[in-house]
């Protein structure tokens, strides 16, 4: 019985494997498309897998940088992470990975009025499990033009709210992470009402630990791009 | 467990659908169902009940498994030797499991990665254990069938009815439709019809004790009139 278990699972994994990595690779590529929603001007959720697939191999360039700011050779990252395209890296393990081995993704989405906005990346720890967030960029690589969060296992209705409510992850479009004087400040996420309104939003009342999350990961992930954000800013 | 088993006096064919074939599908519905009656299941019932298309795919799920690990071990009955009996149903009961989870991976990814753990869990699920010890292993692959496919059955419908309540009340949707609420996307938009001003949604109903309020009123409901299942647990 056991080998007649074992032939039909290993059948059905092979034989499915195409489909799981095509589907996650979609999930993942909705994810990214869906921190330019508001630019894209159609509606990611209602499009079907060959749509998505289209629509981000014609907008979305990708980038594969260290810590440095260096950019990653598309063979380089081919040998050192496997996988041929930057969107299908596992980017949970990546981050994990200690600092001078560790490569970030940048996503750049071109509008069709010709505008570039550029997508990073962050991740960190909510209440119960990891999450993680695109962000996307002005050209200016401080105005923050639109955002997707995404979680593993938050509680529907309260931590779950930084995937699902548009008018809390919607605050942090139009804040900056750099002030007046160039010095980095992220967003935070903040109780009680927002004094800076450049660099705070409100937190969700009943998720303390997943906005905290929220937070630290904002601060933290960001801070990886700095050297990136740098040199680009000045060219 | 609470089985009245109804013996068959004469089978005239092994996929004879009859009375009492019937009353093993239709039995689990009401007065022998695994959440109310048999209070099994309930901790994936209260887990996976906050969005109706969640609870659906998740009772589908179900059935085939409770189906089929009941029709396998049915047929199995015999040649399993009793010390091992329950390692031999797990490997049926996972083995099942795993089919279903990677076939929901590639048919609907997004609700496979909310259901996540939860396709994971239908191993432990008691209804399982439950059906294939207390009937599986006694009675013919067909009837066995049917009864797994009943109690399948009776575990969804639980399952939808208080994703049902949880849904409209907390989200104001219902299978992402969108019904009550305060944006001009609900069909019924509280902050423009007046009479309706006073609706918010209910965000206890998302959180999972809401699922353990409505499960023990539909326990009350079902108990308050049929006073004969009173005595049973």
């Amino acid at each position: 019985m056991t080998i007649i278990v074992a032939l039909v699972l290993s059948l059905l994994v092979s034989g499915l494997k195409e489909v799981h990595t095509e589907n996650e690779s979609v999930y993942n590529k909705k994810g990214i498309l869906s921190a330019v929603s508001e630019q894209l001007g159609q509606d990611i959720n209602s499009m079907g897998n060959k749509e998505v697939q289209e629509l981000f191999s014609t907008s979305i360039d990708q980038k594969v940088i260290n810590l440095k700011g260096e950019v990653i050779s598309p063979e380089d990252v081919k040998t050192k992470t496997g996988a041929s395209e930057p969107v299908d890296i596992d980017w949970g393990k990546e981050i994990k990975k200690p600092e001078n081995e560790r490569l970030l993704p940048v996503f750049t989405y071109k509008s069709k009025d010709n505008k570039e906005y550029n997508i990073l990346y962050v991740r960190g720890k909510g209440l119960w499990d990891e999450i993680w967030g695109y962000i996307a960029f002005e050209s200016d690589w401080n105005t923050i033009a639109g955002q997707a969060f995404d979680h593993k296992g938050e509680t529907p209705g309260l931590g779950a709210e930084i995937k699902d409510n548009k008018a809390w992850y919607g605050q942090f479009t139009g804040r900056k992470i750099y002030n007046a004087e160039g010095v980095f400040k992220s967003v935070s996420v903040v109780k009680g009402g927002v004094k800076i309104p450049d660099h705070q939003v409100d937190a969700i009342s009943g998720a303390t630990i997943t906005a905290n999350g929220v937070d630290e990961m904002m601060k933290r992930g960001l801070k990886y791009y700095e050297s990136y954000i740098q040199k680009n800013k000045k060219s | 467990m609470a089985d009245v088993q109804v013996p068959v006096k004469s089978e005239s064919s092994v996929f004879s659908f009859g009375k009492a074939e019937k009353k093993l599908i239709t039995d689990p519905l009401s007065d022998n169902n695994p959440i109310t009656v048999q209070v099994l299941g309930v901790c994936s019932a209260l887990a996976v009940t906050t969005l109706v298309s969640k609870a659906l795919v998740m009772g589908i799920a179900v059935i085939f498994v409770t189906a089929f690990s009941n029709l396998f071990t049915s047929m199995l009955r015999e040649y399993i030797p009793k010390s091992v009996r329950m390692i031999v149903q797990l490997v049926i009961i996972a083995f099942l499991v795993t089919v279903v989870e990677l076939i929901l991976k590639a048919v609907n990814y997004p609700i496979w990665k909310e259901l996540s753990v939860f396709i994971g869990l239908i191993i432990t699920n008691c209804i399982l254990m439950g059906r294939l010890e207390a009937f599986a292993m006694g009675n013919k692959p067909w009837r066995s069938f049917l009864d797994g496919i009943g109690n399948g059955l009776g575990y969804g419908i639980i399952l939808v009815m208080v994703a049902v309540f949880r849904e409209l009340f907390g989200k104001g949707s219902l299978m992402d439709f969108k019904i009550i609420g305060p944006t001009s996307e609900y069909v019924l938009n509280t902050m423009e019809i007046s009479w309706l001003s006073w609706y918010a949604p209910n965000n206890l109903a998302i959180l999972s004790p809401a699922a353990m309020f409505i499960i023990a009123i539909i326990i009350w409901v079902q108990r308050s009139r049929n006073p004969k299942l009173v005595d049973i647990s």
